[in-house]
């Protein structure tokens, strides 16, 4: 049942390359139409505005090197308001900078594609691989009521494929999307290759762009003014009902080892590809315990916790930061078993045999229930 | 209830025996404006509205709205338009002149929005040379939020949050920032204007001309100061207001090229 499609579907693949995350994701970018690239240098994802910077623009785009994140997310909002796939890339305090826009922007209804390339918080925090950009990234992170919609990749291929993805999803629903990685997959090199992907057959018409009136028709105007309640109450019913849409159909998570599965460990990202390993040596012990890793953090796979945990003993959920995604576990699991929180901060990348260590607890207690009452807490009091 | 601000002007035709002297062009949309009496706004979108017709342009043209009494600059610009978020009308006009770099684009700010909190993305549109037309409006007042001290406000000049006045040593000098822009080399015509007498308005005009053509010629970054009044936030009558104006902010704002084809002018004032 899991659904997993990242990639574009058929045609002829690139051959392999040995690539960094930020890099394939920058070479995905080219291929998939991107037209405006505005970025401000930040560690750990410099190597996204570097390569555009060159390759790029060597094949047609155009790159600016901005004054700060505030220019680059207006940028955005320009050109996709002139109605051409544009994108920017940050991390964490650059992506903070940019809420505003991207609330002006979730409001005028503009597609677009943002990467936060996480790294430690809060403030200007380290330059280390970290997940505490959870909540901004899919409770909106701005003022008022809007939802990106948020990709979590988990490899270097991933980084690239859930750029065609993204890109496809902002024009199918015209709203911006957002690719939430890490400093760990943005830096690190594996192999990754390129689907055939040709951009004209993906990119829809955009009668609203503002490219200049012809006579006959009226004029477009892109803005996220609408100052009587009544109209501003309309939008926003607007905006929830395409939310409502986007959670229906666009879920994407994956199932690991589901079979008979008594404990759940949930995870994204990084954290999802280390407790890949940690299940399956949890499994070699003879635990019954699976993985489930949400790829579309908003919409979030809630039916599938409501699907499960009327088997389940417990859950385990795995993140970089001080608990976060639990939040959104809980309000899927809804009372029905214990909720486990793991979590390492600071740009620390907690090990497989760490979560190991975690699942063996939570097997031997026969339910996780480390605290009695659910409070997350307890086994990050522990491993301090 | 019909929103005032939506209602149409009627059309008349004209009788017979009468000549035609006053017509609203196709550029103007014909919205009731909802700017004060004695505002120096309508009659910089009027004629705005009139080069893009002249120039046959509507149909190339996308403009940008601030946020400030122009907030709604997009309900009587009958042309394509983006509406940006405080300050950063130069980021989002950049964004849509690269991505069509065939269509004139114009931003039209205040002075609280370009000077003060856009102050950045003003500069280093300026910087790049994007090849853009920033229209600024400069009141020396934050009009829409109701009369609160703007980066431009004289030094003296009574505010809502200057009640006794502008004092420099609390709240520093007046920013003159187009002479500042005007010495950047991505500036290729920087001009100060008024709208408040015929031939003050016939030389914006006139400047407004010569800026999109410039962008059509690939020239680069031109930036239109409009020294302006505010009845309200000034506290005035129209006609006492702009000759408050003439006798104090041209004195400190004089108007003049200040730069023309790329070189400084001496401005002499008037």
């Amino acid at each position: 049942m899991s659904r997993t499609a990242i990639a574009p579907g058929g045609g002829k693949k690139s051959a392999l390359r040995l690539m960094k995350g930020n890099e394939a994701l920058a070479e995905a970018a080219i291929r998939a139409g991107c037209r405006g690239y505005f970025g401000y240098p930040i560690t750990p994802q410099s190597e996204i505005l570097e390569y555009l910077s060159d390759e790029g623009r060597k094949r047609g785009m155009t790159v600016i090197q901005v004054e700060s994140e505030l220019a680059a997310i207006n940028m955005v909002y320009g050109g996709a308001g002139a109605g051409a796939r544009v994108m920017t890339s940050s991390s964490s305090p650059g992506i903070s900078l940019m809420q505003e826009g991207l609330s002006y922007i979730a409001c005028a209804e503009l597609p677009c594609l943002v990467v936060n390339v996480n790294r430690g918080g809060p403030g200007l925090g380290t330059i280390q691989p970290a997940q505490g950009d959870y909540f901004q990234a899919t409770k909106g992170g701005g003022h008022g009521d809007y939802h990106l919609i948020v990709l979590a990749p988990a490899s270097v291929q991933e980084m690239a494929d859930m750029v065609y993805l993204g890109f496809d999803l902002a024009d199918t629903y015209r709203n911006p999307v957002l690719i939430l990685a890490d400093g760990a997959l943005g830096q690190m090199m594996e192999k990754v290759e390129f689907p055939e992907y040709h951009p004209a057959d993906h990119v829809p018409p955009k009668p609203w762009a503002t490219t200049g009136k012809p006579k006959e028709r009226e004029r477009n105007i892109l803005t996220s003014l609408h100052i009587q309640p009544e109209k501003m109450e309309k939008v926003n019913r607007s905006l929830q009902k395409k939310y409502g849409e986007i959670c229906a159909r666009e879920v994407r998570y994956q199932l690991v080892l589901p079979e008979e599965a008594e404990i759940l460990v949930v995870a994204y990202g990084l954290s999802a590809r280390i407790c890949h390993k940690a299940v399956e040596l949890a499994r070699a012990k003879g635990i019954k315990v699976a993985l489930l890793r949400p790829i579309t953090l908003y919409p979030f796979p809630y039916d599938v916790l409501r699907r499960m945990r009327t088997s389940l003993r417990g859950t385990l959920v795995v993140e970089m930061n001080a608990g976060q995604m639990v939040e959104d576990v809980r309000l899927g699991i809804e009372g029905a078993v214990p909720v486990n929180s793991f979590g390492r901060m600071g740009g620390i990348i907690p090990s497989p045999e760490e979560v190991l260590g975690q699942i063996v607890k939570m097997s031997h207690d026969g339910d996780g229930a480390r605290t009695g009452d659910g409070h997350h807490d307890s086994i990050l009091e522990e491993t301090r | 209830m019909e929103n005032p601000r939506e209602v149409e002007m009627k059309t008349v035709s004209c009788p017979e025996g009468l000549e035609v002297v006053w017509e609203k062009p196709d550029t103007l949309t014909g919205n009731r404006m909802h700017y004060c009496p004695g505002c120096a706004h309508g009659v910089l979108h009027r004629i705005l509205m009139e080069v893009i017709g002249e120039m046959d342009i509507q149909d190339k043209t996308v403009g940008v709205a601030p946020v400030g009494c122009s907030v709604f600059a997009y309900n009587y610009m009958n042309v394509d338009m983006q509406q940006a978020a405080h300050g950063r009308a130069a980021a989002v006009a950049t964004g849509i002149k690269r991505m069509l770099p065939d269509r004139f684009v114009f931003s039209y700010q205040g002075d609280g929005d370009l000077a003060a909190i856009g102050t950045a993305e003003t500069i280093h549109a300026a910087s790049r040379g994007e090849n853009i037309l920033v229209l600024f409006i400069n009141n020396g007042i934050y009009g829409m939020t109701g009369g609160q001290m703007a980066p431009t406000t004289l030094v003296g000049m009574k505010t809502s949050t200057t009640p006794e006045g502008r004092e420099i040593s609390t709240q520093g000098f007046p920013f003159n920032i187009t002479q500042l822009i005007a010495m950047l080399p991505g500036a290729y015509y920087v001009t100060r204007q008024s709208v408040h007498t015929p031939g003050a308005v016939r030389k914006t005009k006139k400047a407004i001309r010569k800026a999109l053509q410039h962008q059509k010629d690939g020239k680069g970054y031109c930036l239109i100061e409009v020294v302006s009044n505010c009845p309200s936030g000034w506290k005035m009558t129209p006609v006492v207001s702009n000759e408050w104006m003439e006798e104090n902010m041209f004195p400190h704002y004089p108007l003049g090229d200040m730069k023309v084809d790329g070189v400084l002018q001496q401005v002499k004032g008037n």
